[in-house]
């Protein structure tokens, strides 16, 4: 039940083993990583500063693991989400969600990055050869998030 | 009453933060809106199109008829883009 919002990397080894220590009921963990491409359509894209709104993100993000914890038997779950200049290849965000089967756990990941991508007020601004652009927010990214609806 | 502005509308408007007294009668998002267009090119440039821009009062989401009150903490950004 960790939210961090931070400009350093994170080390996905030591960030999962600190996650599953000491808790055997944990049988499956689900994670996701997402990582700075090197494309935005058609544009090269040399590097991303990620801009955030400190106070209300770590508080939609705390909202939205609680929710994953409401519908899901989770026995730990974990946020890390990167602000600042990145570059391609960089990781951007860690999402993990430890439960006793695979299922919640894979579930509760897929659910904690789809709600964030639409909820957690963090914003793009990349570099491309034409000028510095916020990435606009994207419509598969709503339908995504709307398939947890209920 | 504080009042944040993130990505595009920040550049637009041209800083992050400030404090406002509107008069009275601006007793809602959108009234606040309506206020700040009237404040520089800056505000009416990045007020154009409200339905590019979300709003959040005391940092939870909401919509343009919700009230505000001196002392709350407004801010207006365009929808996100993290993960």
């Amino acid at each position: 039940m960790t939210v961090r919002v931070q400009e350093a990397d994170f080390d996905l080894g030591a960030e999962l083993a600190a996650l599953t220590a000491g808790n055997r009921r944990i049988g499956g963990l689900g994670v996701f990583v997402g990582l700075v491409r090197d494309v935005a359509g058609d544009a090269a894209v040399a590097g991303m500063t990620l801009e955030h709104y400190p106070g209300m993100t770590e508080r939609q993000l705390e909202a939205i693991e609680a929710e994953a914890r409401s519908r899901w038997p989770l026995e730990a779950s974990l946020i890390v989400h990167r602000v600042g200049r990145l570059e391609p290849g960089d990781n951007i965000v860690l999402v993990a969600c430890a439960s006793a089967h695979r299922q919640a756990a894979l579930d509760a990941t897929a659910f904690l990055i789809d709600w964030l991508k639409t909820k957690a007020p963090f914003w793009k601004l990349e570099e491309t050869p034409d000028g510095a652009n916020w990435v606009d927010a994207r419509e598969s990214d709503d339908a995504a998030a709307a398939r947890w609806n209920r | 009453m504080k009042v944040l502005y993130f990505a595009w509308v920040r550049q637009r408007i041209g800083f992050g933060h400030e404090t406002v007294s509107p008069p009275d009668g601006v007793a809602t998002v959108a009234g606040l809106v309506d206020w700040l267009r009237t404040r520089g090119p800056g505000y009416a440039e990045a007020f154009k199109d409200t339905r590019a821009i979300r709003c959040a009062v005391n940092q939870e989401y909401v919509e343009p008829d919700h009230p505000i009150a001196d002392g709350d903490e407004v801010a207006f950004f365009p929808p996100v883009t993290g993960g």
